[in-house]
């Protein structure tokens, strides 16, 4: 068997992930994540009428995010995680999970250098990217309002 | 040729094996000289519970042996081979680290050998070990990350062995006859969680070395052990050898297929320096004792890989490292 | 209504985002990445906000929701102070989220020590 052989033989016989039950159970738990957030949403609505709806979206962010880092530290949010998949990945308590996680794993190697530093190792390139983006949408939306 | 023939044929008088609470519940469970179930063994950080099974194991087998070792050969998976060097540190023995990844038992037994053998010590210790959450941490992704591990990964022991080697032929009637030192081989795998098949070529290449060297064929073992090939790896193996012209029978097992049960969510199986080292110095070692073994080949495969190379893009390279561990009449 | 539409395009969303790990064996971290371009291109085709109107939380909680508040921030800025918003209405819309995010991260990094699972 040479190199490209064996790279067919290999993926012939790598077990394949079950697609159709991991996708449901990511859609249940994705799903009612959101249905967390519109909850939450309502209830701001209801408590807090002077804030505008970003506010409140700012705040329901907020609460999600804090819960799932409250879930990863006590160890809940990985066993959803196993259960869901991109579930519970893609909604920004997934984002929260990635930086608590980091920063629980790198606490041994101390406050500074440890959780500090190594906080954004997942989460970092989201924001990076996100912004660098954003900027590059901005720059756009700024030259074509100058010439309209 | 790279395979050695011991002709003062180093006599194994102790052994130990320590393991974690995941591989006390799988099927090996009782084979274990000791079973610690605090993934933090009393330490602070999970390294530190590597480095105290160490010391566990490498103590454990100096005792059970009752003799005062000359050198210590021992290896883990850390970055600078800490584990080992900082357990020790602690128990002031002179010491030696060798790293094979995965296959650093066999390769530790193979120079704790070779050192007995050609006459300058009279006692060496080879040990192995690893722990789920250094490898974890080193290798992927922070522990309580909440992602789904996809079906061909492998789930690293917690766990580590020492054996106990003399040139005092009156000590034991188990021996180390032989071995055959791996060479590294590369068929291109990229995907880190597929070890086993990266792996799997460089296995195929030592055992039919070393059958060809000695000799033999596998029936001529009663048993014939790899290292942590998983399920995937395994089933490679059989097939890249079969092209070499040798068949393994009934008589091959993987320790990484053998250490944890389908139901422990392991996906194909345990990996890891531990997983050999305590299935050696645990089950394999009992069958030996039992008298249902006579010689066996103990085959620790590894993947020499580390984070840097991965995100840079290079393939696996894997290794694997043979040793025949034998009962001997004189 | 609305959450019923939050549930289910937002379990769509996650959907797609299990089958891309399944069928691209990408890592978590690129999965967030794509999701984020994903919610910008959204913004900026103007295709967001009525999404949001109709589904809510559905699209918001997801991490295209960060994208596209990004966006948004952005572009809200540069029409209240021109060229200087480009550089100062992303993080300023999601300064709440990132802010919490930190503070938590750190606050529970602190008290609680990971565990195998």
């Amino acid at each position: 068997m040479d190199k490209q052989e064996y790279a067919e033989y290999v993926k012939k016989i790598t077990p394949k992930s079950k697609i159709g039950w991991s996708l449901v159970r990511a859609f249940v738990v994705g799903g009612l994540i959101c249905i967390l957030g519109e909850g939450l949403g309502a209830l701001y609505k209801l408590w807090l009428p002077a804030y505008d709806e970003t506010q409140v979206g700012s705040l329901v962010s907020c609460t999600l995010i804090f819960l799932a880092a409250v879930l990863t530290g006590i160890g809940v949010y990985d066993k959803i995680g196993y259960f869901a998949g991109g579930g519970s990945i893609v909604p920004i308590t997934g984002f929260s999970n990635s930086i608590t996680s980091a920063a629980m794993e790198f606490r041994k190697e101390g406050i500074i250098f440890g959780t500090c530093a190594n906080m954004f190792k997942i989460a970092g390139p989201v924001i990076v990217i996100g912004v660098a983006v954003a900027m590059l949408c901005g720059l756009g939306y700024y030259l074509v309002g100058l010439f309209i | 040729m790279s395979t050695l023939i011991f002709k003062n044929r180093p006599r194994i008088i102790g052994w130990y094996s320590v393991a974690g609470k995941k591989e006390s519940e799988g099927p090996l469970g009782t084979t274990f000289s000791r079973v610690v179930k605090d993934e933090y063994f009393g330490e602070k950080t999970h390294e530190g519970a590597e480095r105290k099974l160490f010391e566990t194991a490498i103590q454990g087998a100096i005792q059970v042996a009752k003799v005062q070792p000359d050198i210590v050969f021992a290896g883990d998976l850390l970055n600078q081979i800490v584990s080992s060097s900082f357990a020790m540190r602690d128990i002031g023995l002179p010491y030696a680290g060798v790293y094979g990844a995965c296959s650093t038992m066999a390769l530790s037994l193979l120079v704790a050998a070779t050192f007995v053998d050609a006459g300058v010590v009279q006692t060496t210790v080879a040990a192995a070990g690893s722990h789920f959450a250094t490898a974890e941490r080193q290798y992927r992704t922070p522990l309580e990350f909440g992602n789904q591990r996809p079906p061909c990964s492998q789930w690293t022991v917690t766990g580590a062995g020492a054996t106990v080697l003399s040139a005092d032929s009156k000590k034991s009637r188990l021996a180390i006859t032989a071995g055959t030192i791996g060479r590294v081989v590369d068929y291109g795998v990229k995907d880190v969680n597929n070890m086993g098949a990266a792996m799997a070529p460089a296995a195929a290449d030592t055992l039919a070395r070393h059958f060809k060297n000695t000799n033999t064929k596998p029936a001529d073992y009663d048993a014939i052990f790899s290292g942590d090939l998983g399920q995937i790896g395994e089933e490679a193996l059989r097939d890249l050898l079969k092209d070499k012209g040798y068949e393994l029978g009934e008589n091959y097992h993987d320790c990484g297929k053998l250490i944890y049960s389908v139901d422990q969510k392991v996906d194909m199986g345990g990996s890891g320096c531990g997983c050999s080292a305590v299935t050696l110095n645990g089950y394999i070692m009992d069958k030996f004792q039992s008298g249902e073994y006579h010689k066996v080949i103990f085959m620790a495969t590894g993947a020499l890989l580390s984070p840097t190379t991965c995100f840079q893009g290079e393939s696996i390279p894997g290794i694997a490292n043979a040793v025949v561990i034998e009962e001997v009449t004189e | 209504m609305t959450f019923l539409w939050a549930f289910l395009i937002g379990g769509l969303i996650c959907m797609l985002g299990q089958l891309l790990i399944l069928k691209t064996n990408w890592t978590s971290a690129r999965i967030l990445v794509s999701f984020v371009v994903l919610g910008a291109i959204l913004q900026v085709c103007t295709v967001f906000e009525p999404l949001k109107k109709f589904a809510g939380a559905g699209v918001t909680t997801p991490i295209t929701g960060f994208g596209a508040g990004l966006v948004k921030g952005t572009f809200e800025n540069i029409d209240k102070y021109g060229f200087l918003g480009i550089f100062t209405g992303g993080l300023t819309a999601m300064a709440a989220g990132i802010g919490v995010a930190i503070v938590s991260g750190l606050i529970i990094g602190l008290i609680f020590k990971s565990r195998s699972k």
